[in-house]
Parts: structure tokens; sequence; C-alpha cells
């Protein structure tokens, strides 16, 4: 059972790093315009955009 | 317009885009000035974000050069209410993402727990496992039910009770309890069940909160496009200003082919006024010095400038804020659905959770934990998971389904309503006719060329249906000179012609036609004047649409403000044995009356100013897209394209919703009958406990998603 004091910290860890990303995205605006994310990966050079 | 770090930042409303290439045209050409630093065009909203280095007088060229790519663009006006809304939808989702977070990683403890016993775990594990879920739950539970205690705080304030009265109880009872099982190493704990429906309400709730912001949302736009800016003329100044702060007395230019922006009387100016829109007219109406302009029509012949006899704040600006409040009360009553439910629910359940309580404790002499344990696993196991999720998944469905045929269901009770609709109500122009006169009867083709390339100077109803018929190589003409009530000339061939009115052409008395009504002429000189006559067309499908809808039962009635004989030859090519002509306003707003008043469940389909108040008289009502602002705020559904079709499809759609929220809420219902006795008899452990509820919730959520079936 002395298995469980690494892996349980481990799966611990590896979700709260999601966690951290899915707040970063919400932060950070992604959730903002979901429809337009579909459309905008049919643009060729998006890269002038990229600023945002 | 704001200012941040020397920088000027703007939000505008631009409608008309559709898909990717909108969105790199019109960021590409703002990109393309040095001055642009950031420039992001946002496809749900249709809200462009502007920032740019220098001058506020820049805004205007922008606002020039994305008009000039196509788009309609409007200030965006960022009022208090939206802004909180988007503050809270973002808080919905950030609470779901820390319950989705927590319910991952206890319940890959939980699982671990509920397939071993005390002599494969061993009882200390099994207390570590419980601290860890407890850490886990505990704070959860703190930061994601705030939506739910807020709202059985202010409900219990306030001295009555909702659904989250019962929640916010089981979720705090369920972690007092699972705290005092851990303290004393019990066998249970009900952190997992307390996250994972902490997790489904939320779901539940962010869906229905999407929904709502979505109808809202429309309903905004639809005001954002009625303010717009005009041009103020101040002596020999021009500058454009927002509707929405136009004054009284202000002196406003109106170029030809636009909309009149608010009420006034001309004061420079010749021109015809296209009031089909507002009037339901389909031939323009002339205008000259001191005649009275609305807002709405549109300007066709000659620049004019206009005195301002109302500002935009006493005409129908507020009419629409009205109509938009209207709106939000109805969503919160189709909810309400759901709500009545809960007033049914929630002291069945507190009850029955103190009866097992008593009843164990005090009769059956159990020790009061364990009496307390069977008390909150009736709390749980009975909490609304289903029930909440019930209505707004097949909302958000339905809706969503429907926006992708381009309709648009603003009132959130609409579809609720309109399922149960036993009567509609049709207006002819513009309704099941498109509300545009199309070129009919015989004509010379070479006329028309001819009549074509002079007639693609003007914005005449006419003219456009003239320039829509003909296919082919344009003709030069030069020269070209409207004249306001009569008609065109120019120069073709070096010759002088004409296009117009019979008077204008010089046409004989003997020759004109009474019997129709819209007929034009064009006359080259030693040539007989040639006419072209014109009809109002219906839409394409309007006869079958009716057909369908009259075989389901439902009693049509068609409803118009024009000429007996033209009503009754519409009413004939579509199959409808019910209308009546020359109906005011009033008249068509008492006929649905007395409908209502004989037990019918009217819905309304109209598009003009005269159909507003029985759009809203109606049960249920829908609009064109190519109504007037005022019919598409008064409707509850506004569809697009040039058929009639949405009308059948909304319909079908809306029965389906019924039927599956009706599904749905039985489902719950039967759940509940089952598990609560279980329950109340003390044989759910946690896991059973557990796994029902989500069971429960996915069954609601699958059989929802059969409308993408509904054919």
């Amino acid at each position: 059972m002395s298995i469980l004091s690494i892996l349980i910290p481990i799966a611990l860890l590896l979700s709260l790093v999601g966690l951290v990303a899915f707040v970063w995205s919400l932060k950070s605006g992604q959730f903002e315009d979901l429809d337009g994310a579909a459309q905008r990966i049919l643009l060729d050079d998006d890269e002038k955009n990229e600023e945002n | 317009m704001t200012e941040k770090d020397g920088k000027k930042h703007l939000s505008l409303l631009i409608k008309g885009v559709h898909c990717a290439g909108c969105i790199q045209k019109i960021e590409a050409s703002l990109y393309a000035d040095d001055k642009v630093t950031n420039a992001r065009l946002n496809f749900s909203t249709g809200r462009l974000n502007l920032k740019w280095d220098g001058g506020v007088e820049c805004a205007d060229q922008f606002v020039d050069q994305i008009q000039a790519l196509g788009y309609s663009v409007y200030p965006f006006i960022e009022d208090h209410i939206s802004g909180e809304h988007e503050k809270e939808e973002r808080f919905l989702l950030l609470c779901l993402g820390v319950a989705g977070f927590a319910m991952g990683n206890i319940m890959l403890l939980s699982v671990g727990v509920w397939t071993s016993s005390l002599e494969t775990m061993g009882m200390s594990t099994r207390g570590l496992m419980h601290w860890i879920s407890a850490l886990i739950a505990l704070p959860t539970i703190v930061f994601s039910g705030r939506p739910f205690f807020r709202s059985a705080l202010t409900a219990l304030k306030n001295g009555h009770t909702n659904m989250d009265v019962p929640i916010s109880l089981a979720l705090v009872l369920a972690c007092l309890m699972s705290i005092h099982e851990t303290l004393t190493h019990g066998e249970y704990v009900y952190f997992d069940s307390a996250v994972m429906l902490t997790f489904f309400l939320l779901i539940g709730r962010y869906l229905d909160f999407k929904a709502r912001r979505k109808a809202r949302g429309a309903a905004i736009d639809l005001m954002q496009t009625f303010t717009g800016f005009a041009l103020v003329v101040d002596g020999d100044d021009k500058k454009r200003v927002a509707i929405r702060d136009i004054q009284e007395g202000m002196r406003v230019l109106v170029a030809v082919g636009e909309k009149i922006p608010v009420d006034g009387q001309i004061v420079l100016g010749t021109t015809s006024i296209d009031t089909s829109l507002v009037t339901g007219e389909t031939m323009p109406r002339e205008a000259a010095l001191g005649d009275d302009v609305y807002a709405g029509t549109v300007n066709l012949d000659a620049p004019i400038v206009m005195e301002v006899t109302k500002a935009a704040e006493d005409s129908l600006f507020a009419d629409v804020i009205r109509l938009m409040e209207k709106a939000e009360q109805g969503q919160a009553e189709y909810v309400r659905l759901a709500d009545k439910a809960a007033k049914l629910y929630t002291p069945v359940v507190h009850s029955l959770a103190l009866c097992a309580f008593i009843l164990w404790w005090g009769i059956l002499g159990a020790t009061w934990q364990e009496a307390l344990l069977i008390a909150v696993t009736v709390l749980i196991i009975t909490c609304p998971c289903a029930l909440g999720l019930a209505v707004p998944v097949v909302q958000v469905l339905a809706t969503g389904r429907l926006m992708k045929h381009g309709i648009l269901v603003k009132a959130g009770d609409a579809l609720e309503r309109l399922a149960k609709v036993t009567s509609i109500v049709l207006d002819k122009t513009g309704t099941i006719t498109i509300g545009k006169p199309a070129l009919v009867g015989a004509y010379d083709i070479d006329a028309l060329q001819i009549a074509a390339a002079l007639a693609a100077h003007s914005q005449h109803p006419l003219s456009k249906a003239i320039v829509d018929a003909y296919e082919g190589d344009s003709l030069k003409v030069t020269d070209v000179k409207e004249h306001a009530g009569s008609g065109l000339e120019g120069v073709y061939n070096g010759q002088t012609i004409r296009l117009g009115n019979a008077v204008w052409c010089g046409v004989d008395e003997e020759v004109q036609n009474d019997s129709v009504q819209m007929q034009i002429w064009l006359s080259i000189p030693n040539q007989k004047p040639m006419s072209f006559t014109f009809a109002d067309q219906l839409r394409s499908d309007t006869k079958e649409t009716l057909e369908i809808l009259i075989k389901s039962g439902i009693k049509a009635t068609l409803l118009s403000g024009d000429r007996e004989a033209i009503v009754k030859e519409v009413a004939h090519d579509t199959g409808l044995t019910k209308y009546k002509a020359e109906q005011k306003p009033a008249d068509k707003y008492a006929y649905v009356e007395e409908l209502k008043a004989q037990g019918e469940t009217v819905m309304m389909v109209g598009d003009g100013l005269n159909d507003a108040p029985v759009l809203s008289a109606a049960n249920v009502s829908m609009a064109p897209g190519s109504a007037i602002d005022v019919a598409q705020n008064a409707a509850d559904i506004v569809f697009m394209g040039d058929k009639l079709e949405p009308v059948l499809e909304t319909h079908k759609i809306a029965r389906a919703t019924q039927q599956l929220v009706k599904q749905n809420f039985a489902l719950a219902v039967i759940y509940n009958i089952i598990a609560i006795p279980l329950a109340f008899l003390g044989l759910v452990t946690p896991m059973i406990a557990a796994l029902a509820m989500s069971g429960s919730s996915l069954l609601v959520i699958l059989n929802s998603f059969r409308l993408r079936w509904v054919k």
C-alpha cells in the first residue's frame, strides 16, 4: 500500500495541472467565442492576428 | 470609446458576418492601416474590438471602411446588465470546472474504497482515503456550491423556498455527516455524492444560463441595430451622431437608400419614401417639403434634410426596451415550470427526511448517527439533478437546432406556448408574400434591356424588380436623373429615354389599364411607350406549408389590410378558406382577441408595424427577418429566408421539445419513486446513491438528445 503515497499525489498533481490550465483558458477569454474558433481554423494567414 | 495607454479603444457591433472569410476580410482590412494595433472580431456575438494609435477621427474612417466591405456597423453599447451577465456566466463555468476536477479525483479514490473491503484495504488506508476525499471535497463545496447557497439564502431571507434550499441543506448535511464519519473511522462517507451532485447541478445551471443569455442577446442586438449612426447637419458642419443621442430640433441628412433614423419633418428636398416596412404598402409614397417622415422607412430617390420632431428616446426606442423586458419575463415564466415542481417537491422531501429520522431513531431504536445517515441519504438521493436538467438541456438543444435553420427563438417559453397552438393567423404582404414586387406578364425583351440599364440607377422597388428580372449584358445610359414621384430620365444612343409612370412617359389615357395597380412605362422617342407590369409574389412554398399545417388540425386565417379582391385571390392561390380583407390594426387585434376568447391558442405571423400589436397579443408570434424592427421585437420567434417553411419547422420542433420535457419530468419522477423508498429503508449505500444519481441525470440528458433525430 505504500505505493499509494506516491500515486495519489501524482494523480492529484496531474489533475491540478488540468484545473490550472482550465482556469487560465477561462481567464484569458478562450471561452468567449466558441463559434469563432471553429471558423478561424479555416483562415490561412492568421499570423498577424496572433498578438491577442 | 475609451482611451488606455495612449491607445483608443472602440467596440462595434457588426451585422452580416457569416463565415471565416468575413472575419478575415474585416480584420485584414483594418490591419492594413498601420495605426491599428488590435482588431479582433468575436464571431459568436458579432462584436469587434478595435485598438489604435492616433486620433479620435480615425473611428469614422474605420466604420466607413467596414461598411464599404458590405457589412452593417452599429455602435456597441456596453450596458451594465450584459456586463454583469458575462461575469456571472464565467463564474458558473469556473465553479463547474472546479467541481469537475474535484469529482474526478474523489471518484478515483471512492472506486477504490467501494471495490475493496476492510480486510483487503485495512482500516488506516481507508481512513487516509477518506481524509484525502475530505481535503478535496470541502473546499470544492465551499467554492462551487456558492451559486446554490446564495440563491437559497436569498430565498429564505425573503421568506420562501426554492429548489436551492434542499440542495444546499443536503450538501451541508452530507459534508457534516461525512466529517463525523471520517473522524470516527466510519465505513461510509458522502463526499463523492456531494461533489457529484454539485457538478451535475452546475451543468444544468450553466446550460440554463446560456440559453437565457442567448435570448437576451438577440433582443439587445435588435435594439442596437435600431440605434446606429445618423448624419447631423449643424450649419456647414456634418457629424456622425449615435441615433440615441439625437435630440428634438436637430437637422439630419438622410442619403439615398438610407433608413430614416427618427420621426421628423422634411425641411429640404423632395423624394419618395419606401414605407413597406412600416405600413405594408408595396408602393413608395412621395414626400416633399413639410411632410412628416417616420423612423424605419427608407429614403429612395434624393437626399433630404429633416428636422427631428421626436427624440429617439421618446419614440420607438422606449418601446424596444419595454418589449425586450417582456421577452425576459417570458423566459422566467418558462423556467417556472421547473420551479413549480420545486415548490411541490421541497416540503415533501424535507418532511420525508424528517420522517425517516424520527422513524429510525425514535421507533426502530437506531443510534442517532444511523438515523441521521438515513435521513441525509433520503435528502441526497432525491436531489433534483434530473429535475434540474429536464428543461434546460432540451431547450438549449432545440434553440440550437432552430438557430442552424435560421430561426431565432427570442422568448424562452415561446416553444412551450407554440406546442399548444390551435389556430394560426397570417398577414399577407411580406409574410406569405415576399413583399417585393416582381415583373409579371408579357413584356418586350429589348425594352427590358434598356429599362434595366436605366433602372440600375434607382433604389425604387419597381426599378429593383426590373434589374432583378433582367439577366444579360448591361447597356450604357448616361446623364441619369431621378424625378421624385415621376420616374427616371437618361440618355441612350443620343436619345432621351424615360422610365416611370404613365403621365411621365406621355401615355394616352385610353391605353392605361386601370385594373393593374403596379405598372410603369418605358418611352423612347419615335416609339410607342411599352409597359411593365408587377405583382407581389407568394413565398415559393406557401401553399405546401399551409396545407401541412391545416392537415395537422390547425385552423389558418389570412388577415390583411389590402383590398378585398387581392386578398381573395391570394387566399384562393394558397388554399385558405378563411380570410379577412381591409383590416386595420385594431380590427386585427380584435379578431385575435375574439379567437382567444373562444378558447383558441393563437399564433400570429406578421411583419409590419400594423401587425406589431397583434404579434404581442397573440399567444405566440413569429416574424420574418425582413420585418420591421418593432415587429421583430414584438415577435417571440424570428425566421430568415424567402420561405414560409420555418413556421412548420418551428412548430414541429416545439411539439417535440414539449414531449421530451414531459418525458424528462416523468423519468425524474419515476426515479424518485423507486429511489426514495429504498433510501427510506436504509438499503442504499453511498455508492448506489452516487450511481443512481448520475444514472438518472445521464438518462435525462440522453433522452433530450433524441431531439436530434426528430425529422
